[in-house]
């Protein structure tokens, strides 16, 4: 089957504390896994790693009962387990700690802990217990807080010790953590694994889902890669590279040839120095970003999602405040005051389609022509006189801009959420790149579009490179930027990390730079 | 000015008039701690006011009545339970529906039982709530101050108010102090962390709606058996608008609920008594004490003066998402 | 792919729903010993039956498609306005400062400057919930019932100790002059010859209603405010992605929703009681909410839905007349109408998505 294609079963004697058979899973037409099988060994630390979207969370939701499988075994320290609910795998004896943390706010580190594993019905007596057994795990192993302190008050490292906490004071000697790094500095990074390895050193069983090479390779014993729903490996860490891991992740897919002339920049469009920007909670998500895009090139900004891409985005597109300087053709935009909207940047010369297609690029109860005017509705050709827009004018637009982009079916007055995934981003790409923009801001312009539309969109963005025009292209998509930049910088952590041109490197360096490996020597040499 | 045995009267009043806001004020807060925001108050007290009146009068028991109320109390909590729970429909529509399904049943199926414009009998003593004497109030009522105090105002209320006034602690008790109040304060704080604790979200909200209609019922009772002898139409008069300002105003907390609901009470009875109010300078008009409540709320919901943070989960159905 | 056609959606559900609440409502009337198609037939006498009937159902469906609108245009932005109540109340207040301050010489321009003086009042009323909720996130749901309350207790007063005539005893205010009557639907229908009920009080405010449901129309359907409102409404994400201001759209979609709401005051206060009194509103703003629901947001929806309470107002005061029924069987029937549209959509919904989805299967 898929599994041991490297390096065979993980040969070693000890027991196995989970092992899966045959998991698939489909969401609708969309198959999330696909006969997936895999060994845990009991007291290990076992990494799974792959690309966003290859299926790495929905399957670690199936062992911890929020999906059921459509088909597959599981086998809990040799016992064939059917798990329906979260309750059933606590009881399972896992423990899970998820990418968005399940605390409540107000409540108290010990209130959380005990919730749902409560001793009796009065608290008191909960509490006090748990209390004493909070501060034997946190003596053991490094996990110290404050029991009395609120969610609220603590930083997202200590947060996630109380999920490692709720997991532990539950008695789960096989402990799931998704993503766990994600969030945390490369202190807290540090810290969280010292405290798996005390856990691996008392006999637990430790699964760690992620996508950064360097994690793996520093903490696992074994590792399975995952790609499309599909495992495509499980190897021993020691035995492997990250080169061979980022390649397994990525897989040598066939590169979609894209036909395209040399790039010839021109002048500068874009000038963007040390942009930072905040989260609603006030945490930096973008650390200080400085780059250029000239007329005629096409800039692609590589990274793991959720490393400040989606920010940089939203704050050239006018929907999030930030600081600093960022300059279109010359001229300094608004980042914070009253210009700083989506309508100000759009008669600036900024089009955008933003990555979230489904919440942002769409309103998906609107119909294909009120979603072709979405963001212009103030343009001239658009309205009949000064009080009434000219929706047969918007209609006849449509049409045509549905007949340039081969948008099927091509009726103006259906919803957007009857539409194909690639034909609802034909909609947002025509609606942008017919306004002939200055810049371009393009997020994953091919997430979730079948093939044909890919092919089809990727020409539409060449097309208006060759038209002299800038793209800023953000993308998960390895491949994509690849085959589209012109010159491709990689976001890690908020900040570039490196930039690169795409004639002299390849995506072993990039997936590297995209793990936050090579932060030291970010100038070292094409492979 | 004001001398000592009107002081007393009016908080006397004080008592007799927070009672039923503060049941109601209680029921909301356990449901709106539970995630479900509940703007049925009103029409839950006055299904109840009806039915207890009713039966207390049919039957010459209050105890029947009692318990007829809350039944129809808990009656129309199930039916917001299913909308808002079940069905994840909008917990603020089927709020309103409530109401107006208890405004009109309460008349209709009045007017069809005891055709009197939509009243129920006047109760005899048996179908009501008395006045209960303290021990010792007839002997201390001659101590000077304190004795008063005690005769008037801590004596001679019906057992609802001791049990109205009981439930404060109560409640703080059971949402503070055992497992089922921590879970259904978690449930309306982010029931995700519930769900993926093992236990069910739908469960406990249920059990919250549930309280919040025994609690609406013991507050429609007293209305119509403790409060006035009968039901008459109408007769919430917007309390339970009032109960969820006062929710608002002590932030979902039952001591502060405590507070508020004898604040709005204390308002009540003031202008009950007095119409308008001559400061000096200028004369403080009735209506003015009778939209103070109202007023206050606005001024706490604005953020202003001590912000009101409602449950973080309240009004949303809780969808099942990893 | 959608779940179930168009026509399902618009149609099929609330006509379904619709149903649900009546035939609860005759399982009600039964209980009560009556007979419910009895009843229905003395409703349809009594409502549609004459010009008489059909004079108070109008007047009745006034008021409602004027309450029914506030709450719709507010649905559009995504935002629940349940102050219909109290924004008509202040409307009437405008609308009778505007008929008692002034000496109108026409009817029609005291008409014109009524409309705009409750729509103004009744905006009003709306603006300051509208900003906590736009600024402050105050939830706009409370602050408006708050604001019910504060305005009634405030026309309480101005009725009571500044409006009210020397030496009435009725907290109402002064008969508003002769030159500010409206013509009745009977003046008006008499001038092209169709003979209509003299004691009814329906008035030209319904032709104001109309209009207002056009108007609304184009505001929805084919304004650029219109659209983004409507943009708000479904999405405010996507709204702030196209730079769509969400306090301003707030602030114009509450402005003109208790505009709407204080317009109805011109057919109640001006046209029916020509003066104001406690309590004019009488609940209608209430049954906007109802009539919003059932009328899916859409002004032809509200235009039929508000036909047909006031179908049902009139039919029950019909009812209450001739049978032991009281007329609160409407707030039931309202109730149920609510709940069902409203609260319990899902769960008419669902199986007729299924329906849908079972047969699509079946045609394959």
């Amino acid at each position: 089957m898929t599994t041991d294609t490297l390096g065979g079963r993980p040969a070693t004697a000890a027991p196995l504390a989970i092992e899966l058979r045959g998991i698939s899973k489909a969401f609708g037409p969309v198959q999330a896994n696909k006969d997936i099988s895999i060994q845990v060994a009991r007291g290990t630390i076992h990494g799974i790693i792959g690309e966003n979207g290859a299926g790495k969370s929905t399957l670690m939701s199936i062992l911890y009962g929020f999906y059921k499988a459509d088909a597959g075994e599981i086998i809990i320290n040799g016992k064939p387990t059917i798990i329906p609910d979260s309750q059933s795998a606590i009881r399972a004896g896992i423990g899970m700690v998820f990418q968005h943390f399940k605390l409540v706010q107000n409540f108290t580190v010990l209130e959380n802990v005990i919730l749902g594993a409560e001793e009796g019905r009065l608290l008191r007596p909960s509490l006090a217990k748990a209390r004493q057994l909070l501060a034997d795990l946190s003596r053991e192993y490094e996990l110290d807080v404050d029991p009395d302190a609120l969610i609220e008050d603590l930083s997202v490292g200590h947060q996630q010790r109380v999920e490692i906490l709720k997991a532990l004071y539950r008695h789960a000697d096989i402990l799931i953590l998704d993503e766990p790094t994600g969030v945390l500095t490369p202190d807290e990074a540090d810290h969280l694994f010292r405290i798996l390895r005390g856990l691996k050193d008392q006999g637990k069983t430790v699964i760690l889902i992620t996508h950064k090479l360097r994690e793996i390779m520093e903490i696992t014993e074994t590792v399975s890669v995952m790609r499309r729903g599909e495992m495509t490996a499980t190897v021993k860490t020691a035995e492997t590279s990250p080169e061979q891991l980022a390649e397994l992740m990525v897989g040598r897919k066939v590169l979609l040839q894209v036909e395209k002339r040399p790039a010839s920049p021109g002048k500068i469009v874009l000038a963007v120095e040390n942009l930072r920007v905040k989260d609603d909670n006030g945490v930096d998500r973008l650390k200080g970003v400085s780059f250029t895009v000239r007329a005629g090139e096409i800039l692609g900004i590589a990274g793991v999602a959720g490393n400040g891409q989606s920010e940089l985005l939203e704050a050239l597109g006018g929907i999030a405040h930030g600081q600093g300087t960022v300059r279109l053709n010359g001229e300094t935009l608004d980042l914070t005051g009253r210009h700083s909207d989506g309508q100000s940047r759009r008669a600036q010369g900024i089009a955008h389609v933003p990555e979230d297609r489904q919440h942002l690029g769409l309103i998906m109860d609107f119909t294909a022509w009120e979603n072709v005017v979405f963001g212009y509705h103030n343009a001239p050709q658009y309205q009949k006189n000064l009080l009434l827009m000219d929706n047969a004018a918007c209609r006849s637009d449509t049409e045509r801009k549905m007949e340039r982009f081969d948008v099927r079916p091509p009726i103006p007055t259906l919803a957007a959420k009857n539409f194909s995934g690639g034909n609802q981003q034909k909609i947002v790409v025509a609606r942008e790149i017919e306004r002939n923009p200055d810049l371009l801001l393009i997020g994953q312009p091919t997430r979730g579009v079948d093939i044909g539309a890919i092919e089809f969109i990727h020409k539409q963005i060449i097309a208006l490179r060759d038209a002299g025009k800038a793209i800023l292209l953000v993308s998960v998509e390895l491949d994509e930027i690849m085959s589209l930049s012109d010159h491709i910088a990689v976001m890690f952590d908020g900040r570039i990390m490196g930039e690169r041109d795409p004639a002299t490197t390849n995506e072993r360096e990039l997936g590297l730079l995209m793990a936050g490996v090579g932060a030291a020597d970010p100038v070292r040499g094409a492979a | 000015m004001m001398d000592f045995a009107t002081l007393l009267q009016i908080l006397d009043s004080t008592v007799r008039l927070a009672t039923p806001l503060l049941l109601a004020c209680l029921a909301g807060l356990f449901s709106e701690r539970a995630g479900i925001f509940d703007i049925g108050l009103e029409g839950k007290m006055l299904a109840a006011a009806f039915m207890s009146g009713a039966i207390a009068s049919v039957t010459g028991n209050v105890w029947l009545g009692l318990l007829a109320g809350i039944f129809a109390s808990l009656l129309l909590s199930a039916i917001h339970g299913l909308a808002s729970i079940t069905f994840k429909g909008n917990q603020l529509i089927s709020g309103v529906a409530i109401n107006f399904l208890a405004s009109g049943l309460t008349v209709l199926i009045g007017q069809n039982w005891f055709a009197l414009g939509g009243r129920t009998p006047a109760l005899e003593a048996g179908g009501r709530f008395q006045p209960i004497t303290l021990p010792f109030a007839e002997t201390l009522r001659d101590v000077p101050i304190l004795g008063p105090i005690y005769y008037e105002l801590i004596s001679g209320h019906s057992i609802l108010v001791y049990v109205a006034l009981a439930l404060v602690p109560a409640s703080a008790w059971l949402l503070y102090r055992t497992r089922f109040g921590l879970r259904l304060r978690a449930v309306g704080e982010n029931p995700a962390a519930v769900d993926t604790a093992g236990i069910s979200v739908v469960g406990i909200r249920f059990a919250a709606v549930a309280i919040c209609g025994v609690l609406c019922g013991l507050a429609g009772a007293y209305l119509a058996t403790a409060l006035s002898a009968g039901f008459v139409k109408e007769m919430t008069a917007g309390r339970g608008y009032i109960a969820l300002a006062a929710l608002i105003f002590a932030k979902w907390r039952p001591w502060y609920a405590l507070g508020a609901c004898l604040l709005f009470g204390l308002l009540e009875a003031i202008a009950n008594r007095f119409q308008n109010i001559d400061v000096g300078a200028f004369v403080i008009p009735v209506q003015f004490m009778q939209a103070l409540p109202y007023i206050l709320t606005v001024v706490i919901l604005a953020g202003f003066v001590g912000k009101a943070i409602p449950p973080r989960a309240g009004g949303e159905p809780y969808v099942k998402e990893r | 792919m959608e779940k179930m056609p168009r026509w399902a959606d618009v149609f099929l559900v609330p006509l379904i729903s619709l149903f649900i609440a009546f035939v609860i409502s005759g399982v009600v009337i039964a209980a009560i010993g009556q007979n419910p198609l009895e009843a229905l037939k003395i409703m349809v006498t009594g409502a549609l039956g004459s010009t008489y009937g059909w004079g108070y159902t109008l007047y009745y469906a006034t008021n409602f498609m004027f309450t029914g609108l506030a709450v719709a245009v507010a649905f559009h932005a995504g935002l629940f306005n349940i102050g219909g109540e109290g924004q008509a109340t202040l409307g009437g207040l405008g609308v009778a400062l505007v008929c008692l301050m002034v000496p109108w010489p026409h009817w029609s321009i005291a008409l014109i400057a009524a409309t705009l003086g409750g729509a103004l009042f009744g905006a009003l009323w709306a603006a300051l919930p509208a900003w906590l909720q736009a600024k402050r996130g105050s939830h706009i749901v409370i602050t408006t019932i708050m604001f019910n309350f504060i305005g009634a207790s405030l026309l309480n007063y101005l009725l009571v100790n500044v409006l009210k005539p020397q030496g009435s005893m009725d907290p109402a205010t002064a008969r508003f002059p002769e030159a500010a009557k409206l013509p009745s639907l009977h003046d008006i229908l008499a001038v092209v010859g169709i003979p209509f009920s003299k004691s009814t009080p329906a008035n030209v405010s319904l032709l104001i209603a109309l209009l207002c449901c056009w108007l609304v129309w184009l505001l929805i359907w084919r304004t650029r405010l219109g659209y983004q409102i409507r943009a708000f409404g479904k999405s405010e994400k996507a709204a702030v992605y196209a730079g769509i201001n969400p306090v301003r759209i707030t602030m114009y979609a509450m402005l003109i929703s208790g505009g709407l709401a204080g317009m109805m005051a011109v057919n109640n206060v001006m046209g029916e009681a020509e003066r104001l009194v406690l309590n004019s509103v009488e609940g209608a703003g209430f049954i906007g909410i109802a009539v919003a629901l059932m009328g899916r947001s859409h002004p032809f929806g509200v235009f039929l839905a508000a036909i047909l309470f006031g179908f049902l107002y009139q039919g029950g005061a019909e009812l209450a007349m001739s049978t032991p029924i009281p007329r609160e069987l409407i707030t039931v029937i309202q109730a149920l109408v609510i709940l069902f549209t409203g609260a319990l959509d899902n769960m008419v919904r669902r199986p007729v998505e299924q329906l849908f989805l079972l047969a699509r299967r079946g045609a394959k």
